[in-house]
């Protein structure tokens, strides 16, 4: 009930304050909840990707990595910060979807990389990826690009593709 | 705790390589003396050579006169580095004419792939006062040093590599001497807290 109303409260959070709709998509057991990214900076060459992914089957899933036709490679990433230390490193194996559980891709943490990017992301724009799951097959989904400094947690003061953000 | 076997076995190695070693270490030995800080303690900050996004050389002299927060990053950084820059323009633009009281500045870690060019587009995205500074590795190598900041490439699968780097901002008074440090997961009132304490004290 309270992921529920989390749920509900992020879409109409979403919804009210980016110019994109808040949007799901399905593959198989896995339900892809908001996929997002950032507006990146001119001569950037990389970009990340971030979603929410909730496993409904009985058997636990991956996901792989994926494709777009704005990067050269996308890739599945991890970023931990260690005393201060940002350290990034490619996964993959991807990353694992337990039956019955969610799991978050988000800044901080596991997130898409795309890399090689063809032209920086807008703010705004919806950037279309194939994620590839090891079970679901592949899926096309769009992220939608918030500002540059966007985030889940509110940090940088923009939080029009937060889940948490306040106003 | 390691044993005195253990110790013996570690002790008994280095000897064993220490003739092999000899050469290097006096290589390694003249590079590393300058840093060396004579009081024992060790400071952050201090002399470096770098250029600036039209490619001009800038040294720390530059940056005294005034606190400086320093950043150091590199462009293909997706999250930690565009978010902090993001961060910094925010706070520049709640001090107002204030914050051209302090230098803000951003250090590349990653000589291989940011030049001015790369440094000077990127930058635009951002407040259009925040100095962004680049070099060549010796450069990056001296001025990370010198700042006792951590950074390391790493190479990833197909030839690429990705850089691990410290991700504070490093505040510094006038005369270049450590001030304090803004870390990443803070809150921005915080950090707005620390700029204007930088300001009024540094």
């Amino acid at each position: 009930m309270r992921h529920l109303f989390s749920m509900l409260a992020a879409i109409a959070f979403v919804a009210a304050a980016t110019p994109t709709v808040a949007h799901d998509y399905r593959a198989g057991d896995i339900e892809i909840g908001h996929p997002w990214t950032r507006a990146t900076p001119p001569a950037a060459k990389v970009g990340g990707g971030y979603l929410e992914l909730t496993n409904a089957g009985d058997t636990a899933d991956r996901l792989l990595g994926g494709s777009s036709p704005v990067a050269a490679r996308v890739e599945i990433h991890n970023m931990e910060m260690t005393d201060g230390i940002m350290k990034m490193r490619p996964v993959p194996e991807g990353v694992e979807i337990p039956a019955g559980e969610t799991v978050n891709l988000a800044p901080g943490g596991y997130h898409l990389m795309l890399l090689e990017l063809k032209k920086p992301i807008t703010e705004g724009e919806m950037v279309p990826v194939t994620l590839e799951f090891e079970q679901a097959g592949a899926v096309d989904v769009e992220l939608a690009a918030g500002p540059i400094g966007s985030t889940a947690t509110g940090h940088g003061n923009a939080t029009s593709s937060s889940h948490e953000g306040h106003e | 705790m390691m044993s005195g076997r253990v110790v013996g076995f570690i002790a008994a190695g280095v000897m064993a390589i220490v003739m092999t070693l000899a050469a290097f270490s006096i290589v390694i030995d003249s590079r590393r003396a300058p840093v060396l800080q004579s009081t024992g303690v060790a400071t952050v900050g201090g002399p470096f050579t770098l250029v600036d996004t039209e490619g001009q050389e800038v040294t720390e002299k530059e940056l005294l006169g005034k606190p400086s927060a320093v950043f150091f990053g590199f462009t293909f950084c997706p999250d930690v580095c565009p978010t902090t820059l993001f961060e910094l323009t925010s706070l520049m633009e709640q001090l107002g004419s204030d914050a051209d009281r302090i230098n803000f500045v951003f250090i590349s870690v990653d000589a291989g792939r940011d030049g001015p060019e790369e440094m000077k587009q990127y930058l635009t995205a951002f407040d259009e006062r925040i100095i962004g500074l680049t070099g060549t590795e010796d450069q990056i190598d001296a001025v990370t040093q010198a700042y006792k900041v951590y950074y390391a490439r790493v190479p990833v699968e197909g030839g690429d590599y990705t850089m691990d780097h410290t991700a504070s901002v490093l505040l510094m008074d006038a005369s270049g001497q450590f001030f304090g440090t803004m870390a990443y997961e803070e809150a921005p009132e915080v950090m707005l807290a620390k700029l204007k304490r930088l300001i009024d004290e540094g």
